[in-house]
């Protein structure tokens, strides 16, 4: 902290997530009464453990409650396998396509003043403040049979709806917001003269972004990867109203979660649960390394 | 005339910054664009940048009108207001940047990277990073990277405004004596009489977009022409300078 610069004092101001985070972590003296202090330790130990740490252990029980190898069977269930590679299959198209779409929007909304730049920002966010059932909904009347684009669809022989690319369509939908979010505050911090020195100098727009932007975003624009990720993964409501739950086929990981608890296949729906947990564990890791090196 | 604005309009949304802006730079001067904030100097060293476009009118640089040139064209080298240096390249990686995006060759580079080093006495300071230098470091730092491709014309926006009081009139007598050993022809933009009297031979003075008076700090202070010249100078302030000069 006493080594920062003054362009992570900027960061601060515009309100860089992480940086923030330092400033409160670094109380002023007068509110660190000890009393205080540990009274809210305790509210949220408490709080943590009632909403994660018992609901992480009964996870954990559960799925082993019938012995390794039963735990093993419902792992490797072919089903089970599919599911997972559909969930990665619509992670990794989901994070490629909004890691470009992220950078550009970020790019476009903060280096360039145009009519509607509010508009479209705000267009961006929608994902978060909409429904996933809804957006799964809206996808079915544009896509489906009956939707607008159906008969054109149909004519070409394109499925989306209850298939794999509906799947896809509707993860991506629900995470796009993720890399921009990231991206945007660090990009506008920065300002533009470091470009337009280097433009002035001649230097082309991609040898700008290589050599002057993109080193500037680099974390941030993981930070966002990681966190498209981790949404992506655990996406259940638009992808359960458009999927139509094939088994095997357009089923992911949370949506067979469901199936199974649905059959009563407790130790099954538990044992699959525990995949989900520990990606997640995975993506928590990487998380904090990113915002340590970002740092 | 070295560089010459004739007649020359813009518009920002409505706000007028330049109402027909007309003067001349002969070569080798070092011109001050004065004025108080909002006066449109910064407008006209970015139009002259080719960083902002006129609404109308002709930007000549050395006979040539180069209002259509991209301003990487125009043998300009430019030091921000904030320096702007590359904050992830090492100072003499900032210094070479001009020179490689010119596909010049390593020793070349190396060769022009070591003797601006030299000239702005941070010979052993070229492995550092922008946040480690101190203001009038990284003001030397921007100075020198824009020199390195051997620019016909310099250009300043504001270059002390963010180094404390202190240090100011120190780099202001560094900057006006590398300018005249490189023999560049300069502006800089300014908001503070003291440093344009002090350091330019010809004073542009601004006012509202318009052009209130050019000359010598001389005749800007015994013969001001208009009224907002006679009130904006501190005449006063500078006669002891001016019978030195």
């Amino acid at each position: 902290m006493a080594d920062k610069n003054e362009k992570d004092l900027d960061r601060d101001l515009v309100g860089d997530g992480i940086h923030s985070i330092q400033k409160v972590i670094q109380p002023h003296k007068a509110y660190s009464r000890p009393v205080i202090k540990y009274i809210l330790i305790g509210v949220s130990v408490l709080f943590l453990a009632v909403m994660l740490g018992i609901p992480l252990i009964v996870v954990a029980v559960n799925a082993l409650s019938d012995g390794w190898a039963a735990y093993k069977e419902a792992v490797l269930d072919e089903y089970t396998v599919k599911a997972l590679l559909l969930t990665l299959l619509a992670t990794v198209s989901a994070v490629a396509v909004n890691t470009v779409f992220g950078v550009f929007a970020a790019y476009l909304l903060s280096k360039f003043y145009f009519k509607g730049r509010q508009i479209l920002a705000t267009l961006i966010d929608i994902p978060f403040s909409i429904s996933p059932v809804i957006a799964g909904l809206v996808f079915i009347l544009t896509f489906g049979n009956i939707g607008w684009m159906g008969d054109f669809l149909k004519a070409h022989d394109i499925k989306i709806v209850f298939a794999v690319p509906g799947v896809i369509l509707a993860t991506i939908f629900v995470t796009f917001p993720f890399v921009f979010r990231e991206l945007f505050p660090v990009l506008n911090a920065q300002g533009k003269d470091e470009e337009e020195a280097a433009a002035l100098m001649g230097a082309g727009g991609f040898t700008i972004f290589r050599r002057i932007t993109f080193p500037h975003i680099r974390w941030a624009l993981l930070y966002g990867v990681i966190l498209c990720t981790a949404r992506a993964m655990g996406e259940f409501g638009a992808v359960s109203v458009i999927s139509g739950h094939l088994r095997g086929k357009t089923n992911t990981l949370p949506l067979h979660v469901e199936i199974l608890y649905n059959e009563f296949n407790t130790t099954a729906a538990f044992a699959v649960s525990s995949i989900l947990v520990i990606l997640a564990v995975l993506i928590l890791i990487a998380r904090n390394i990113v915002e340590w090196k970002r740092k | 005339m070295y560089v010459e604005m004739r007649h020359i309009t813009k518009t920002f949304d409505g706000f007028q910054a330049s109402r027909d802006v007309s003067f001349g730079i002969e070569k080798g001067f070092l011109a001050a664009l004065l004025g108080p904030s909002g006066s449109g100097k910064t407008t006209i060293l970015r139009m002259i940048a080719g960083l902002d476009r006129p609404d109308e009118g002709d930007i000549l640089i050395d006979g040539t009108r180069v209002n259509d040139l991209p301003g990487s064209k125009r043998g300009i080298g430019f030091v921000f207001q904030n320096y702007a240096l590359f904050r992830y390249m090492t100072v003499a990686d900032n210094i070479a940047f001009g020179l490689e995006v010119q596909k010049k060759s390593k020793s070349e580079i190396k060769s022009r990277v070591d003797e601006l080093l030299e000239l702005i006495a941070m010979k052993d300071l070229g492995k550092r990073y922008p946040h480690q230098l101190s203001g009038g470091q990284r003001q030397r730092v921007a100075f020198a990277r824009a020199l390195a491709p051997d620019p016909q014309l310099l250009l300043l926006d504001e270059p002390f405004a963010a180094i404390d009081a202190k240090v100011r009139r120190e780099l202001r007598t560094w900057l006006r004596e590398m300018i005249e050993r490189v023999g560049v022809t300069s502006i800089f933009v300014t908001h503070d009489q003291e440093e344009a009297m002090e350091v330019a031979d010809l004073v542009i003075l601004t006012n509202q977009g318009r052009i209130e008076q050019i000359g010598s700090p001389r005749e800007i202070c015994l013969q001001p022409q208009t009224d907002f010249v006679r009130d904006f100078i501190d005449a006063k302030r500078f006669e002891a300078l001016m019978d030195i000069v």
